[in-house]
């Protein structure tokens, strides 16, 4: 999220698309209900379904599954249509007046450049017309036939009303009313606010979801402004954390990122890091990136990180690939290339797509170690359930290790919720039986990993042994401990580098945050964005003063916010060209002729000039970007593609399937349905009484929502002869379930380009362990096929028939 | 949220506290004739059920479970989102979904009730209660059941205009929604009013939901919902949970909520009888079981029982609406 | 009239329920007799707050953990109750369905208890103990990596990376945890590595 939870309340209007925020996250939809009971702001919603959010909304568009870009193109082409364009936001605050290259083209579904065998593009005429001084050509009077707005204006044309029709099955004047209600947020001083989450995401072309919206938002003045921004509702309690800490393939912590085996020194690895601003005077904040991996390499690994042996460069693994991300993974285990496995909290087989190629893949495994606090279907993927996991127990030769870990009532520690928020909390519980907290757990296979390496030597030894890891306890790292690690500290006494003579930090003392970090090893962090949760103030992320001075939710003592306790992201944003807030009842800073002030950390240097120094510090344009770049494999544009499986052809190129850029496995092509075969479109989603598949595990979860079922509408109901509460079967091209049917009016037919679209709801709470009644989840249905960008599994959109059926066989 | 409501803005207290909601604070008692005038006059507390805010998300029920430590049994899905099936003995809360197609508009509403015991000021469930002080209402407005009291015989099920309580079939007792008397007597809102994540649901003093409900109503109606109103019916006194239904002139939308609810005039006259037949038998029959030392034994309703309480109170509550 | 017939059932069931009915009509006053008429006990007087965060979805509510027993003074705790936290700026005491019922995820049936094994072909999972099964995965782990660990590709340059084994971490941990996990994860050169947020 830009924003936090807590500024919802100071929102106009809210756009619930690619989301249902009342059932997955019901308190922090409070702060809509706030915003429309004491500001009169209003709901939308769009949706393939009318959810429980929608029960609530102002005004509800249907849409069919996968066709978000096409209707957000379309919004986007009626602003410009409409003059609904915060013209002075847009014109400064983004990169609509900079110039694209001469190369540069778009025809019929595809950019310049593309590699049809290598389902790839050649992305280097993305970028922008360079000048002699090295700086991004530009036209501020937007006239330029090839500057961004232009292009834009032209790369939008197609999405007209009818054509939106045609895609998402919206009806035109249901169409019209939303973009009427979006566009008048594109005055100065009104704020609209986007909530989504894996509706967005969970798509082929998940990242243009998002960026399609980013767009719109940027296009109206609605980012960094309060009531505004991108919100990302994210999923789990810490799954924010563990996206800043870096546990994804490709990532390290502070969204550094692994190197790649082409990088094959610290030299040629930060060139391409150089971030050298591309407009005059800008900040481009990243030009820091060599502090901030330095000083992770001395946290990692303390004095054999020296810059003789390049920070230890050579002790990261080095990618072969752009990642190996779960589906790459489990397409090698399937092909019985990844012989061991560790599952912490986590439960794949319900989790990851196809479910029959991952109980086969984790099946090839020699070994599987779970942590859990619960009993997983993971951690029991080779025990037969009947039809619920029908698999041949004796012929599974996997060696699985359970073990049993604490819940956060029994621990300690900090969880980043959505809103950037790390916040502290303490245990309450005993733990049951022998369970243990993670941090000991981990301690103990490192330690004793670290033993058997000491005593055996064995490949490669260097970074294990060398990792830093100077506990008290080595059996058991400490929250705190780990905390002040991420922060970091000084290693030797840090001079003020304008006066050799003052100690800025001494030696072995925590750094302020990361504007002190250095790139000659005198710093360590572990964790550069959360530098500052733990310096010597103390542990921030404990505090718990809400005072809300402004009464406009800022809560800037209330934990601790990243970065450096900033609530709102781009908040310089919020002021006009001058430092004057566009709405003064909503000010978050203004320019005092001198310097920045206000409520909020300014997202900008403190003395920055308003009119020199643009609000997207972290972009060498110092503007946010309509034109992407070469920053996305799929384009600078977002593009409507249909999703792998799709009931319709693409209007706009029906040569093309699903998205061109992403990457397939040869095995799962053969796996894909198509219309004839698989006539309904299926999506899946969360219901507001579970959590995942934990909740099931508890009686009062399970009592209020029992059973597995899906969704359909009472016209398709009718014509399959399906009655209320009666059995189903719904199969893909993948798998076969057995499900309770709930036939409603919140689901109704689309007709999309001609064609009646049926759509079935696919919920996910359900497998075979825990309190609530057996049953399946969609990922028995969905395909192994991610986004372009991140490799996101499509489970939003898919293909499946329909039959009524009897009940399972009594067990 | 300046004008809210504050139930929620509190966390409980974890002291020893001394009950300040007893039996002086008493104003009826089922199957009693003599109880004495109350000492003081408690304020009118009101739980505010804004429709309009709901987002069925059932936090209420979960936190009517968790703080009463029941135990609803996990059933079957039957084709609807509202689980269980129905207000039971362990659920003594329940979402009630329905799907209306708006005639004006053909805009699909799905409108969604909290349903549970109104708390009604003439309760039509104490007047039914044939046995002392099984039911009882305090002078704040609470209608709470004595389990202890409880013969189980299932008249208050007969007597409520809104078919509300529910007979355990293990202890063969009546449940129902305490208004967590337990929780007011120490200062707190009830558990569902403290969950819900919308405020929804909000507790205070009577005079202050009336006022909240009017603020709720003119929002609504600025949203185009000309008939939004408070649910606040006169049949029985007005109640002490009330409703901001966005559709005030047609209840029964709402999953069948009644538009004018009364009390049976044969449960009026009923009470006349038992005060005095009532009590003289409860006095011999209790003098009876302690000597004979019959604490725990299950209660029966005999099946005579049950056909005379349908006879006197006119058939079920869906009749009377 | 009916009345009396009604009345049977409850003539045999009356004293049933307290005694203070029955004691009540012999000479108490109904007020008196009423005092048993109280309601339930207040359950959480008594009990140890401790603040702690739901750790279901992202908004991150604050709650309060009601627990008998002091974790603070060496004592152990069984959890009573959980409820929002009022102070708590963006839930301000409200919880959802999940939320609210947290207590029955810590007492749920299926919380494991104790290390188990499950040994190829087998049907069932084995007891056993910390130091079995610790020492049993960094034995399968360092005999993994030492067979596969590709130091240097095909062009001599050094990669050290191991990618016959993976590792899911778990983003409902803590930061903490999760900065441990990272740390090991890279240092034995494990690049199959992601969380929940891949999907």
């Amino acid at each position: 999220m830009t924003n936090s939870w807590t500024d919802i309340r100071n929102t106009d209007l809210v756009i619930v698309m690619g989301g249902n925020a009342a059932e997955a996250h019901p308190c922090g939809f409070k702060w809509v209900t706030e915003a429309k009971a004491n500001r009169g702001a209003k709901l939308i919603v769009v949706d393939p379904r009318y959810t429980r959010t929608a029960s609530v909304s102002d005004f509800y568009a249907p849409i069919r599954q996968g066709t978000d870009i096409a209707f957000l193109l379309g919004v986007i082409r009626y602003c410009i249509e409409n003059n609904k364009v915060q013209w002075e936001y847009a014109k400064n605050f983004t990169n609509a007046a900079l110039i694209v290259k001469d190369a540069f083209a778009y025809h019929d579904g595809l950019f310049t450049g593309y590699d049809a065998e290598k389902r790839d593009y050649d992305r280097t005429s993305w970028d922008y017309e360079l000048g002699p001084d090295g700086f991004a050509q530009i036209d501020m009077t937007l006239q330029h036939p090839r500057c961004v707005w232009n292009l834009l204006k032209q790369h939008v044309d197609i999405y007209t009303p009818e054509m939106v029709e045609r895609i998402c099955g919206t009806p035109k004047e249901k169409f019209l009313t939303v973009a009427r209600m979006i566009g008048e947020s594109s005055a100065p001083d009104k704020a609209m606010t986007s909530m989504y989450a894996l509706g967005w995401t969970q798509h082929s072309s998940g990242s243009q979801n998002i960026r399609t919206m980013a767009m719109l938002q940027l296009i109206l003045g609605n980012i960094g402004i309060r009531g505004g921004g991108m919100n990302a509702l994210r999923g789990h309690s810490n799954i924010q954390g563990l996206t800043d800490v870096g546990l994804l393939s490709q990532y390290m912590p502070g969204y550094l990122n692994m190197p790649v085996e082409k990088e094959t020194n610290l030299k040629t690895y930060l060139s391409t890091r150089q971030f050298k601003p591309l407009r005059p005077g800008q900040t481009s904040y990243w030009q820091n990136y060599p502090k901030f991996f330095v000083s992770l390499q001395k946290a990692m690994f303390g004095a054999a990180a020296t810059a003789e042996n390049d920070w230890a460069y050579d002790y990261l693994p080095k990618l072969d690939v752009p990642a190996y991300d779960v589906l790459r993974t489990f397409e090698l285990m399937f092909n019985g290339k990844v012989n061991g496995y560790f599952c912490q909290g986590f439960n794949p087989i319900l989790a990851f797509p196809n479910r029959a190629k991952i109980t086969a893949s984790l099946s090839n495994l020699k070994w599987l170690v779970t942590m859990d606090p619960l009993d997983t279907e993971t951690s029991r993927f080779w025990q037969n359930h009947g039809e619920y996991n029908d698999v041949d127990t004796k012929s599974i030769q996997t060696e699985v290790i359970q073990l049993p870990t604490t819940c956060f009532a029994e621990e300690e520690g900090s969880l980043t919720n959505s809103g950037r928020w790390l916040q502290w909390h303490w245990p309450g519980g005993s733990p049951p039986g022998e369970a243990k907290h993670d941090n000991w757990i981990m301690g103990q296979i490192f330690v004793r990993l670290r033993a058997l390496y000491r005593k055996e030597g064995g490949a490669f030894p260097d970074p294990i042994l060398n990792l830093t890891w100077d506990y008290k306890d080595e059996n058991e790292p400490k929250p705190d401990e780990l905390a002040r690690e991420m922060n970091g500290r000084a290693l030797t006494d840090l001079h003020d580098p304008t006066d050799a003579t003052k100690i800025v930090v001494p030696a072995g003392k925590q750094v302020a945050n990361f504007s002190q970090l250095r790139d000659d090893g005198t710093t360590s962090s572990g964790c550069w964005i959360y530098s500052g949760c733990f310096n010597e103030a103390g542990n921030n992320m404990a505090r718990r003063d809400n005072t809300d001075a402004d009464g406009l939710g800022t809560y800037p003592n209330w934990t601790w916010s990243w970065p450096v306790n900033r609530r709102t992201l781009y908040n310089r944003a919020s002021a006009d060209l001058q430092g004057k807030p566009w709405d003064p009842s909503r000010k978050i800073l203004e320019w005092d002729g001198a310097k920045w002030i206000g409520s909020d950390v300014p997202d900008i240097a403190p003395t920055a000039k308003p009119e020199e120094v643009g609000p997207f510090i972290m972009n060498a344009e110092g503007s946010a970007r309509l034109f992407a770049r070469g920053m996305l494999r799929d384009g600078p544009f977002p593009v409507h593609y249909e999703p792998f499986e799709s009931p319709v052809a693409n209007v706009i190129n029906p040569e093309i399937r699903g998205n061109p850029v992403v990457r397939v496995f040869l095995d799962d092509v053969a796996q894909f349905g198509t219309p004839d075969e698989f006539p309904y479109a299926a999506t899946s989603y969360r219901l507001t009484e579970h959590f995942h598949f934990w909740t099931k595990h508890n009686r009062v979860n399970a009592a209020l929502q029992p059973e597995f079922f899906v969704e359909l509408s009472e016209e398709l109901a009718k014509e399959k002869n399906i009655p209320l509460g009666g059995w189903v079967r719904v199969w893909s091209k993948r798998g076969s379930i057995r499900a309770k049917a709930v036939v409603t009016k919140r689901i109704r037919p689309l007709i999309c380009n001609g064609k009646t679209v049926h759509i079935i709801g696919i919920p996910l709470h359900w497998g075979f362990m825990g309190e609530a009644k057996k049953g399946f989840g969609p990922n028995s249905l969905t395909p192994f096929v991610g986004d372009a960008n991140i490799d996101t599994p499509e489970y939003k959109a898919f293909l499946v028939n329909i039959e009524p059926t009897s009940g399972p066989a009594e067990v | 949220m300046p004008d809210s409501p504050t139930t929620a803005v509190s966390n409980p207290p974890v002291q020893e506290f001394v009950n300040n909601l007893g039996a002086s604070d008493m104003i009826s008692r089922s199957a009693t004739g003599d109880l004495p005038p109350p000492a003081r006059r408690l304020t009118e507390v009101a739980k505010l059920i804004d429709v309009s805010k709901c987002i069925g998300c059932k936090a209420c029920q979960s936190a009517c479970i968790e703080w009463n430590d029941t135990s609803p049994a996990i059933e079957d899905n039957v084709g609807i989102y509202m689980n269980p099936h129905d207000l039971t003995p362990e659920m003594f809360t329940l979402m009630r979904f329905s799907e209306w197609v708006n005639p004006e508009t053909d805009n699909l509403e799905w409108l969604i009730r909290k349903d549970g015991c109104m708390h009604c000021t003439d309760p039509g469930c104490l007047k039914a209660c044939p046995a002392p002080g099984a039911i009882v209402q305090y002078s704040n407005g609470i209608v709470d059941f004595v389990h202890e009291n409880c013969i189980g015989c299932g008249y208050c099920v007969k007597g409520c205009p809104f078919n509300i309580p529910r007979i355990s079939k293990t202890d063969h007792r009546a449940y129902k929604c305490t208004l967590c008397s337990d929780r007011v007597a120490v200062g707190q809102g009830p558990a569902c009013a403290k969950a819900c994540p919308t405020q929804a649901i909000v507790f205070g003093t009577k005079a202050d939901m009336i006022k909240h409900a009017e603020g709720r109503i003119t929002d609504l109606k600025s949203r185009g919902y000309a008939n939004a109103g408070l649910y606040d019916p006169p049949g029985v006194g007005g109640t002490h949970v009330m409703y901001v239904l966005h559709h005030a002139d047609k209840p029964h939308i709402y999953d069948g909520l009644p538009d004018n609810p009364k009390i049976s005039a044969v449960v009026q006259t009923w009470k006349g009888v038992t005060k005095y037949v009532g009590l003289a038998a409860m006095s011999f029959a209790a003098a009876a079981s302690v000597l004979h030392g019959v604490f725990a034994k299950p209660n029966r309703v005999a099946p005579e029982d049950d056909a005379n309480a349908e006879r006197l109170v006119g058939g079920g509550p869906e009749e009377r609406t | 009239m009916n009345m009396e017939v009604s009345r049977r059932g409850f003539l045999r069931a009356a004293g049933v329920g307290v005694a203070g009915t029955a004691l009540g009509a012999f000479g108490f006053s109904a007020a008196e007799a009423a005092e048993v008429a109280h309601v339930r006990a207040y359950k959480l007087a008594m009990t140890t707050e401790t603040r702690n965060t739901c750790p279901y979805c992202s908004v991150a509510c604050g709650v309060i953990l009601y627990s008998k027993g002091d974790l603070r003074k060496g004592q152990t705790a069984e959890i009573t109750h959980i409820e929002g936290d009022a102070d708590h700026p963006t839930n301000r005491g409200t919880l959802c369905p999940k939320g609210a019922a947290l207590k029955d995820f810590v007492h749920a049936k299926t919380r494991l208890n104790y290390p188990m094994v499950r040994k190829p072909g087998s049907d069932k999972f084995e007891r056993v103990s910390w130091d079995e099964a610790l020492d049993r995965v960094v034995r399968l782990m360092k005999d993994d990596r030492d067979a596969n660990f590709i130091a240097k590709n095909k062009d001599g340059v050094a990669v050290n990376r191991w990618t016959s084994v993976g590792f899911l971490a778990a983003s409902a941990t803590t930061n903490e945890t999760a900065y441990a996990t990272y740390k090991v994860a890279r240092s034995v050169g494990l690049l199959a590595f992601d969380n929940q947020a891949r999907v």
